[in-house]
């Protein structure tokens, strides 16, 4: 009897046990003939754009290799809880997928942490990789020399205007700012001249986000000098430079002088949608320092349909402080396809990577999701510059642009950024008071691996 | 506790011709048994990720950026302390947990219970329909309303205009007032619901009598309400606090704790620490001491409940 009880107690706490970890297991990596691909999905429920070509991509491959599935798996969220999610779902070998969608902006953190595997003994065979663009394929390239990912496309950054406001204030519709200073005085005509009208936009604070420290103040920043923010030589992160105060000092210029938004506006949470929906197609704002995806936002499918964008905005590229060298600034990012470590397919999913990227479909979703191309074919393909106005400009702009050091501390770096726009935005801070609290947040971000320009 | 002792066993005196005491904790065990599941399903789900949680906090674990884990110590919680942002966090969690939970959920709820007590039965009805109605909605949906009621273009500087007072932006001036009224706004409901219960368990022949001894509104509130409703107080004040300590929804629809970091309390600062710059371990110690400070308040209310009157 005391034996009896004692199997069946064990026999049931370890049933108890083993159960809900069973219950666990079986979701993760598919079997042997199926993929699961990881990726965002928007926000906006009206905005699928990934999702309808993931679909016709999956169709064709499904039909061109029988017997091998596809599983999409779409991760609803805003970018930084997707980033989140995705670097759990990676932790495990239960819950891998065999492709992700990953950010060039955190593809070398996920790199250190050894989520991802390197892809040069696939790349070496596959005679497309030489079709892409040398920043490109730099971009999912890690410090160890080896590349981790395959872009999809990129983007550029650059000035936004309104024609229509330049005409009426007596500026010129055909506008190429050479330094900072004509681009503030630009705006300073805009507001003595049209009252009513928000001369520029440059994005600040912490509910802009990377936004802000990447369209707002790094396009300001890479025009001040050579590495203004990270020093690749020395390995270390630049605080104390002029560079940083002077875009400290134009953005105080800014809300200082009113020429951009209300700063209570312009760090409200939902600004950036205000903006491409009510403030540019009303024709309340004359200059946007933004990004080349903009006019997805007013073509027939997008969040407001706005058909004479093409003919009222035109697009600058954004001058270097005193025109110094090479003239223009631009910055990109851009996302890759990557592979898991512990994916459980990672042949299969190669050969997904092959198909979404063939010169065909890299030319389908660049023209669907106003991507800038990264294939050279593609980016000299009539049909790809042709199908929407400004794509041509905002190619153009790749040979000016860089890729932001995305190394695993940058997200701190760019909080810290964010941070000191806010204060000087709202005037708690001086810009060379904000500058010395950066300088502060970065050396201990960085455990102290920074180098001080002050005397530069 | 009380499923392991059988009914019975201990207090009564054992009847002859009854088991022995193996035979009784064999039985005891037996009875136990059907327990075991749901003890061992705690453990795993609660009490696992806790310990995790605890050791976690002391170690640097990042989301992303580095591939091993180190354990540090107290490292992270002299960073938090050295942090001015920690600090301000800490301030503004106080702010918001007394202004909104202490005095505002609180006063308030009692003051509306002990008016509806006097009130006729469909005001009395009416009110806390649409009292509960603010506590019962989804905190998003509750957020979202309170954040288009704050806001600058929002009701609440519309009716300012009609009266001719000055207006703001609220959530830009005072982000922190903003979102404590709003935790009043939604919160209030409960407090009103236990001070209600609380209030009908007082007996008239008390109430009266003072009355006849001559004491007033405030002497009566003071003398007789007050110290009969004592535990409820306690018991409202500590699920209140616990509650508001870890309120998070609300103040990141309403204000993402900004503007700057104005309304940025604990919980908004431990997210931003371990999911937006990836140092989970840094975000978990963050959490532990949110817990210590929670500890800290029950444990003053509990003290207050033990007096007797």
């Amino acid at each position: 009897m005391k034996v009896h009880f004692r199997a069946f107690a064990i026999a049931l706490s370890c049933g108890s046990l083993i159960m809900p970890l069973s219950a666990c297991g079986g979701s993760g990596s598919g079997s042997g003939n199926t993929i699961k691909v990881a990726y965002e999905r928007n926000m906006d429920n009206k905005v699928r754009v990934m999702d309808d070509y993931l679909a016709v991509v999956k169709k064709q491959f499904e039909q061109a290799n029988p017997g091998k599935k596809i599983e999409l798996v779409p991760i609803q969220a805003v970018e930084n809880d997707y980033y989140s999610k995705v670097q759990l779902m990676m932790r495990s070998p239960r819950t891998a997928p065999d492709l992700v969608y990953e950010d060039t902006f955190l593809i070398n953190s996920d790199i250190a942490s050894g989520y991802l595997r390197p892809i040069d003994s696939y790349l070496s065979t596959w005679k497309d990789w030489s079709q892409f663009l040398p920043t490109a394929k730099a971009a999912a390239k890690a410090q160890d020399g080896k590349t981790y990912g395959v872009p999809d496309g990129t983007d550029t950054r650059g000035l936004w205007y309104n024609k229509q406001l330049f005409q009426k204030a007596g500026l010129p519709t055909d506008w190429h700012p050479k330094t900072w200073d004509d681009v503030l005085n630009a705006a300073r005509t805009v507001k003595q001249k049209l009252p009513g009208v928000t001369p520029l936009n440059i994005y600040t604070g912490k509910a802009a986000g990377e936004a802000a420290s990447m369209q707002g103040f790094e396009m300001l920043l890479y025009g001040t000098g050579k590495d203004p923010l990270y020093d690749p030589a020395s390995k270390k992160w630049v605080i104390n430079s002029k560079g940083f105060t002077d875009s400290l000092n134009f953005l105080d210029t800014v809300f200082k002088e009113k020429l951009g938004p209300d700063a209570q506006d312009a760090l409200g949470a939902n600004f950036g949608t205000t903006l491409a929906t009510q403030l540019i197609p009303e024709n309340k704002l004359a200059i946007d320092l933004d990004g080349s995806w903009m006019g997805n936002n007013w073509i027939k499918t997008g969040g407001k349909p706005w058909p004479q964008w093409s003919q009222v905005l035109g697009q600058a590229p954004m001058p270097t402080q005193n025109g110094q060298a090479p003239g223009s600034v631009s910055l990109s990012g851009g996302w890759t396809w990557a592979i898991p470590a512990k994916a459980k397919n990672p042949d299969l999913a190669w050969d997904f990577i092959t198909t979404l990227q063939s010169k065909q479909n890299a030319a389908d979703y660049d023209i669907r999701a106003a991507n800038i191309a990264v294939r050279q074919d593609v980016a000299t393909d009539p049909t790809y510059l042709q199908s929407m106005p400004g794509i041509d400009f905002f190619t153009g702009l790749v040979k000016y642009t860089s890729y932001r050091p995305a190394l695993p501390v940058y997200p701190q770096v760019s909080t810290a950024i964010q941070d000191a726009m806010e204060s000087v935005t709202i005037g708690q801070a001086s810009p060379d008071k904000a500058a010395s609290t950066y300088a502060g947040t970065v050396k201990s971000a960085t455990d102290g691996a920074v180098v001080d320009r002050s005397a530069g | 506790m009380t499923a392991t002792y059988g009914p019975g066993a201990g207090t009564v005196p054992r009847p002859p011709g009854t088991l022995s005491t193996t035979a009784r904790t064999r039985r005891t065990l037996v009875r136990g048994l059907p327990v075991v599941p749901s003890v061992v399903l705690m453990l795993l789900f609660l009490a696992g990720p806790i310990a995790y949680c605890v050791y976690y906090a002391f170690t640097d674990m990042r989301l992303t950026g580095a591939s091993t884990t180190h354990f540090v110590g107290f490292d992270n919680f002299t960073k938090a302390f050295g942090d001015s942002n920690f600090r301000n966090a800490v301030m503004l969690t106080l702010m918001f947990t007394v202004l909104s939970s202490i005095i505002g959920q609180n006063v308030l709820g009692l003051f509306l219970a002990a008016l509806m007590r006097s009130a006729s039965r469909p005001v009395r009805s009416a009110v806390s329909t649409v009292v509960v109605i603010s506590w019962v909605l989804p905190e998003v949906v509750a957020a979202y309303l309170l954040y288009a009621f704050f806001r600058r273009e929002g009701e609440l500087n519309a009716i300012l205009h009609v009266l001719h007072l000055p207006q703001q932006n609220w959530l830009f001036t005072l982000p922190i007032v903003a979102v404590s009224l709003a935790n009043v706004w939604r919160g209030t409901a409960f407090s009103m619901l236990v001070y209600s219960a609380a209030l009908q368990e007082i007996p008239a022949e008390i109430t009266e009598a003072a009355e006849v001894d001559g004491a007033g509104r405030w002497k009566r509130l003071w003398h007789i309400t007050l110290p009969m409703i004592r535990r409820s107080i306690g018991t409202n004040l500590m699920l209140n606090t616990l509650q508001t300590l870890s309120v998070f929804g609300l103040i990141f629809v309403m204000t993402r704790g900004g503007p700057g970091n104005r309304s940025e309390t604990l919980p908004l600062y431990m997210y931003e620490q371990a999911f937006q710059d990836s140092l989970i371990g840094y975000g978990t110690a963050v959490a532990l001491m949110l817990l210590m400070v929670g500890a800290l308040f029950s444990v003053l209310y509990l003290r207050l409940l033990r007096t007797e009157v």
